[in-house]
């Protein structure tokens, strides 16, 4: 594996690599040592042409807490009408001897062009682009998940996971309904048809325009940020309503079954897709994700670095 | 040299017999045995001789973007692609809006003369929709402007539209329509299908495309007036466009080369080479284009060419410009998709690239079958060879062809323009 693109391109091999190493990495990072010096010497860039200060941090940690060195390359000026800034970057960071870069760009596919057209030499890992994906944040989601329902080992064949939420807009969504769907996970993916991606229907996961259905048959339900500015593309009519139909409250947790955990990648927007006791509660597990993000991103960029032979197998 | 005399050896019309035609005087003077013609001898056994193709539908670029391509530039690509009239069309900078600039880009063509040169005029000003460009003006201007479009934008105002299609009936004009609801494609960037869910990248739904030509044939069929159809790209247009005609509603239409051959599925590379306006939609779409222009539905083949200079493509998708090459390879690509798949003969691809093309621009001089009398605008091509697509041997100015690597047949070899030649094996005449 030379770059992390899109979740969809790991097998069951080598996602269940990835969360094994992160499970190896968190335990010896909990026990004892708090750095590795297995990337000594080696330069990872955080570029980031969107404003994700707590993706970047974590990113950061991870490279920090195996030795690399760490660029924060903030690329100022998202708009897409600079695009061709993107190459200019990377010819930039080629000539810094730049090994990995971590990318987050507001345009899908900008990672794939970083990797595929030529301008560097480095591996990328996709940080998020756009609305296509985001795959660490799957791999940390799977990670949490199966730390709760399979006691951190294996795949998640049989667990069934929600999400809810403005599905068409997300990143986090397409990784997670790949991912969760590789590992064998049975995925319900809920919103109003209006959020939902033109051709949902072919996705590998089920569809359902009703929450309350689907909570009592899930194990996890993951809820997906919504923008209230949504609302005036008419996507739904009000915060109110679409709070009503869609957002995770007292109420409605108890339809799901006593063992099934909430998961949010953040931001959260409370009082719209979830309310506040809710997000506060013993079953939110938001907290575990974030720090599940950095052992997640420690693994990814050891074995993108070091540690993966051609073969697959990991050296540690 | 006014008496000059040039004979096409041995060359087979539309494919069949070998005959010479002989060009005398800027015409067709004779076609005679082959052998027994006398002059300035083409040889040309074995190749085939059609009328010089009409494209309704290229970026030209001048004035404004002289960086992508000239009229010089231009007029060279499409020589060489056997095009003997271009339609330039008039989103440029300033906007082809007044006599004044499709009058300069006339000159510009003329002063070229590699090829005619036809000017397309805005139909609104600054390409704004809303306030009719002076229509009357370009066409009595020295271009004397007969298809006008607001192409890059759809005219969308249901009452322009209507306002335009009858204004153009005075001098007998057609309005050419860029089909795209504007609320329907904001931000589109592909396709919108299960593909497009995957990718992560906004769709252009074939329905925006689809209401948009429905309400216009409508519209034309209620003023009685003449409609076109840019670059028609899904299966259901095609379905309107053919319930329109079979009404009698005056409307024409035309598919581009690379929408009767690239699909969507190349867009999963995010290379901003495939990126392009109307979108590149499924390979159900493409068969129907394809039995659309063999039944004549689709009435022309038009490249819809539009250069960009390198660095609006070597970016990532979103902020890449929409557009593809299209003059040196629309002959290559039309032998590829219908004569080697039998769905056209010669003489029907001489129609759908001459004859109907001229007709729908009122391009004078060209689109003429080839017989005794008729202007000397011809193309003559080698149906058996093949070549590999090199976009940095292009005589455009860019090098945005999707079609880079590939091998294609059929080659442009000779061309006359009104019984000069522009083409000579291959390469530029002069
Ligand atoms: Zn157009
Ligand atoms: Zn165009």
């Amino acid at each position: 594996m030379r770059h992390l693109l899109s979740a969809g391109d790991l097998n069951v091999d080598s996602a269940c690599l990835i969360l094994d190493t992160a499970a190896q990495l968190a335990s010896v990072t909990d026990r004892t040592v708090k750095k590795f010096p297995t990337l000594r010497g080696r330069t990872v860039v955080n570029l980031f042409f969107e404003d994700s200060t707590r993706t970047r941090i974590s990113f950061e940690i991870a490279a920090k807490r195996l030795s690399a060195d760490v660029i924060n390359f903030a690329a100022k000026g998202s708009s897409v009408s600079k695009g061709e800034s993107l190459k200019d970057t990377a010819l930039t960071l080629e000539a810094m001897g730049a090994d990995a870069v971590v990318i987050r760009h507001g345009s899908s596919g900008a990672p794939h062009r970083l990797a595929t057209a030529g301008w560097i030499q480095g591996s990328v890992v996709n940080a998020g682009d756009g609305t296509h994906e985001h795959p660490t944040q799957a791999l940390l989601d799977a990670f949490t998940i199966r730390h709760h329902l399979r006691d951190g080992t294996g795949d998640l064949s049989g667990v069934r996971v929600a999400i809810v939420g403005d599905i068409l807009h997300s990143r986090v969504a397409r990784s997670n309904v790949l991912l969760l769907r590789t590992l064998g996970a049975h995925v319900t993916v809920v919103a109003p048809p209006t959020l939902m991606p033109y051709g949902v229907s072919q996705w590998p996961c089920a569809v359902s325009y009703d929450l309350d259905e689907v909570l009592p048959h899930v194990d996890a339900v993951m809820m997906l940020r919504v923008q209230s500015e949504r609302m005036h593309a008419a996507y739904f009519p009000s915060v109110n309503e679409y709070s009503r139909r869609y957002g995770l409250n007292a109420l409605r947790m108890g339809l799901l079954p006593p063992h099934a955990i909430v998961l949010h990648p953040g931001p959260m927007n409370r009082g719209m897709e979830i309310s506040a006791d809710v997000a506060d509660g013993e079953r939110a597990v938001m907290v575990e994700q974030v720090a599940n993000g950095v052992s997640i991103r420690m693994a990814v960029l050891y074995l993108l670095l070091g540690g993966m032979t051609d073969d697959g197998k990991k050296e540690i | 040299m006014p008496h000059e005399t040039t004979v096409i050896r041995g060359v087979r019309p539309y494919g069949e017999d070998p005959v010479d035609i002989v060009v005398a005087t800027g015409v067709i003077a004779e076609i005679a045995t082959a052998g027994s013609g006398a002059g300035r001898v083409i040889e040309a056994s074995g190749l085939i001789a059609l009328p010089g193709f009409v494209d309704i539908h290229t970026h030209l670029r001048e004035p404004g973007r002289e960086d992508a391509e000239t009229v010089e530039t231009g007029s060279r690509a499409a020589a060489l692609g056997g095009f003997t009239a271009v339609f330039a069309m008039a989103n440029t900078s300033p906007v082809a809006d007044t006599a004044g600039v499709v009058e300069q880009v006339w000159h510009l063509g003329k002063a070229t003369g590699l090829v005619d040169v036809f000017p397309v005029g805005a139909v609104t000003v600054g390409l704004g929709g809303e306030q009719l460009a002076e229509l009357g003006a370009m066409a009595t201007s020295a271009a004397q402007v007969r298809m006008f479009s607001d192409d890059g934008k759809c005219v969308h105002d249901a009452a322009i539209m209507r306002r335009a299609l009858e204004y153009v009936k005075a001098f007998d004009g057609v309005i050419a329509q860029h089909a795209q609801e504007p609320r329907l494609t904001v931000d589109a960037q592909m396709n919108e299908g299960v593909l497009s869910g995957q990718l992560g990248l906004t769709g252009w739904p074939g329905v925006a495309e689809e209401s948009i030509i429905a309400r216009d044939v409508l519209l034309a069929e209620h003023v009685d007036s003449r409609l076109h159809v840019c670059h028609v790209s899904t299966a259901g247009s095609v379905e309107v466009i053919k319930w329109a005609k079979s009404r009698g509603i005056k409307v024409t239409a035309e598919v581009t080369p690379h929408h009767l051959l690239l699909t969507e599925d190349l867009v999963a590379s995010y290379d901003p080479v495939y990126k392009v306006n109307p979108p590149l939609r499924t390979s159900a779409d493409v068969t129907a284009l394809r039995a659309a222009l063999a039944a004549g539905t689709i009435d022309a083949i038009a490249t819809d060419h539009a250069p960009h200079p390198h660095e609006d493509k070597d970016c990532e998708w979103a902020a890449a410009a929409f557009g593809m090459l299209g003059l040196q390879t629309a002959f290559s690509i039309a032998v590829l998709t219908m004569i080697n798949s039998g769905l056209l003969d010669w003489r029907a691809l001489a129609d759908r690239m001459s004859v109907r093309p001229a007709r729908i621009g009122r391009a004078l001089g060209h689109g003429h079958d080839l017989k005794v009398g008729a202007p000397a605008n011809i193309c003559v091509v080698d149906p058996g060879a093949s070549w590999v697509v090199e976009p940095a041997t292009f005589a455009s100015k860019s090098r945005n062809s999707p079609y880079a690597g590939m091998t294609l047949p059929g080659k442009v070899m000779h061309v006359l323009k009104a019984g000069k030649p522009t083409v000579e094996c291959g390469d530029l005449a002069c």
